[in-house]
């Protein structure tokens, strides 16, 4: 059974037709790297994938909720799918641990003892555990963004969405939050990101995605990907990559 | 001649200035409670709620931001028992000066709101809050210390304004100021006793308002290099 079944969606900002028929079949535990060149639509199907944005026709399928056009139950299928930023979106004015805990406090309404063992919990899995008491810009780009996926981490979902999260880092900074991420899909994490780092695809995800002209160009195992692109298009993008 | 300054006069009704004093605080402590309530309402209303609810906040919004709060409070004294509805002189300033304050801070409320960058928001409904979760637990925060300053200064308007519900003889401190000035014939010395009563209150209100700032904002000041130090080697300890 597929964790995340995204079938025929369509997305126009005005008449601009962003997302031209996408179809995407994720299995449990399954790590999907998406690339493309800049205007793709590789955010944009993300953000469709977790009702960030409205699709005009097709539907996205998670752990039994489904979203179509005409929208559908938005908070149950987010508590189930998590979602990082490429601008950590950390809220300013609460603690690591607070920012942690208050997903689960207010929307599974999970108590306070509880929400902090967990937050504690993920945490630790993100190398943070001593930071709790901290607040966003007391951390740097690097631990902001891995406590961004704790936070998410924290709400337990079944599939977890990056969105270019290394993009506004320093480079030495990306390394601790790939590792973070590699981590995550050694564990058995459902996985889509969306990313520059083409190595990184190459190596952790299962398969990679190409996105050109908000279409699924070309896809299959990532190794394939790289080193035997069928399309022009695709040689096109990674060519200037792989030096 | 130089006017020789006698406050003994005035000193003999003290009582009533205090009453008056009293009655102010009591009049403009209700009318910013239930102003900041309105504002509240209205601003989520307006950015938040359905278009209908948003055009409705912006002509309550337009009508008593663009009239004299002197007229306001008249057409509510006098205006009310047209229509069955008989007040007090107090009630209805505290009505009027409430109304007029929620105008205002709707749109000071609103600007904070929207100040807040949609990436926050996001971020709170990618997690699965609600749009009023988000707003309550992402957006008030970081939106009211944007606008603090000017919130806490239209309170301060606001409690010095209710003295124009002397106008209608309600019991507030210049309309003690009048009856004692009209007993004693000492204007000058009358009204100074008010004016250092005025500043006596504003100041105590703007002490107040900056112990709640300093709640509602703790320990948001840009960290010193040295207090990061010691939260980290103190939640190290916790660990
Ligand atoms: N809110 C919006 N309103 C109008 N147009 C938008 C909006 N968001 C995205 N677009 C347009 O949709 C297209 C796809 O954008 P999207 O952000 O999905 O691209 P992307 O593949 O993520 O690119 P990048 O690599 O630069 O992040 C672009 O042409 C963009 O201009
Ligand atoms: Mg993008």
């Amino acid at each position: 059974m597929s964790a995340l079944h995204i079938n025929e969606i369509k997305k126009y900002f005005g008449s601009l037709l962003v997302l031209d028929g996408v179809s995407l079949d994720i299995a449990q535990s399954e790590v999907v790297a998406v690339i493309g060149r800049s205007g793709s639509g590789k955010s944009t199907m993300l953000r469709c994938i977790n009702g960030l944005e409205k699709i005009q026709s097709g539907s996205i399928e998670v752990a039994g909720h489904r979203i179509g056009p005409q929208g559908g139950d938005l908070r149950s299928l987010r508590k189930e799918v998590g979602m990082v930023f490429q601008s950590y979106n950390l809220f300013p004015h609460l603690t690591v641990l607070e920012n942690v805990t208050l997903a689960p406090k207010v929307v599974k309404g999970v108590d306070r003892e509880e929400a902090e063992e967990i937050a504690h919990e993920v945490l630790r899995r993100v190398g943070l555990a001593e930071k709790s008491g901290a607040y966003a810009d007391e951390l740097s780009g690097g631990q902001q963004q891995r406590v961004a996926i704790a936070r998410s981490l924290a709400m337990q979902p079944k599939v977890m969405l990056f969105d270019e999260v290394t993009s506004a880092l320093d480079p030495e900074l990306t390394g601790e939050v790939l590792k973070t991420m590699e981590e995550l899909a050694d564990a058995g994490m459902t996985m889509v990101l969306v990313t520059h780092e083409m190595g990184f695809a190459r190596q952790v995800a299962d398969r990679t995605v190409f996105m050109h002209k908000g279409k699924i160009w070309e896809q299959g195992a990532s190794e394939d990907v790289f080193a035997n692109p069928q399309t022009p298009e695709l040689r096109n993008f990674i060519a200037p990559n792989l030096k | 001649m130089a006017y020789q300054m006698n406050f003994a006069p005035v000193m003999a009704l003290a009582p009533q200035l205090a009453e008056g004093a009293l009655n102010t605080l009591i009049l403009s402590g209700q009318a910013i409670v239930a102003g900041l309530a309105i504002g509240v309402v209205g601003a989520v209303g307006r950015t938040e709620g359905p278009r209908w609810l948003g055009r409705a906040v912006g002509v309550y919004v337009e009508l008593f931001r663009n009239t004299p709060l002197l007229v306001q409070l008249f057409l509510i004294f006098f205006g009310l028992p047209y229509i069955g509805v008989r007040l007090s002189a107090n009630a209805a300033a505290i009505i009027a000066i409430a109304l007029n304050l929620g105008a205002y801070s709707t749109e000071i409320l609103r600007a904070g709101l929207q100040a807040i960058p949609r990436t926050q928001i996001e971020a709170g409904l990618a997690l699965g809050m609600s749009r009023l979760q988000v707003v309550r637990y992402v957006v008030i925060v970081p939106a009211l210390r944007i606008i603090y300053p000017a919130l806490t200064g239209q309170l301060t308007l606001t409690l010095l304004g209710s003295s124009i519900a002397s106008a209608i003889s309600a019991t507030e401190l210049t309309a003690a100021g009048a009856r004692i000035e009209s007993t004693t014939f000492r204007s000058l010395e009358t009204f100074l006793c008010i004016a250092v009563i005025y500043i006596a209150m504003t100041f105590t209100f703007r002490f107040i308002y900056w112990l709640i700032g300093l709640w509602l904002f703790r320990r948001k000041a840009p960290p010193k290099p040295s207090l990061i130090a010691d939260v980290t080697e103190v939640s190290r300890a916790g660990a």
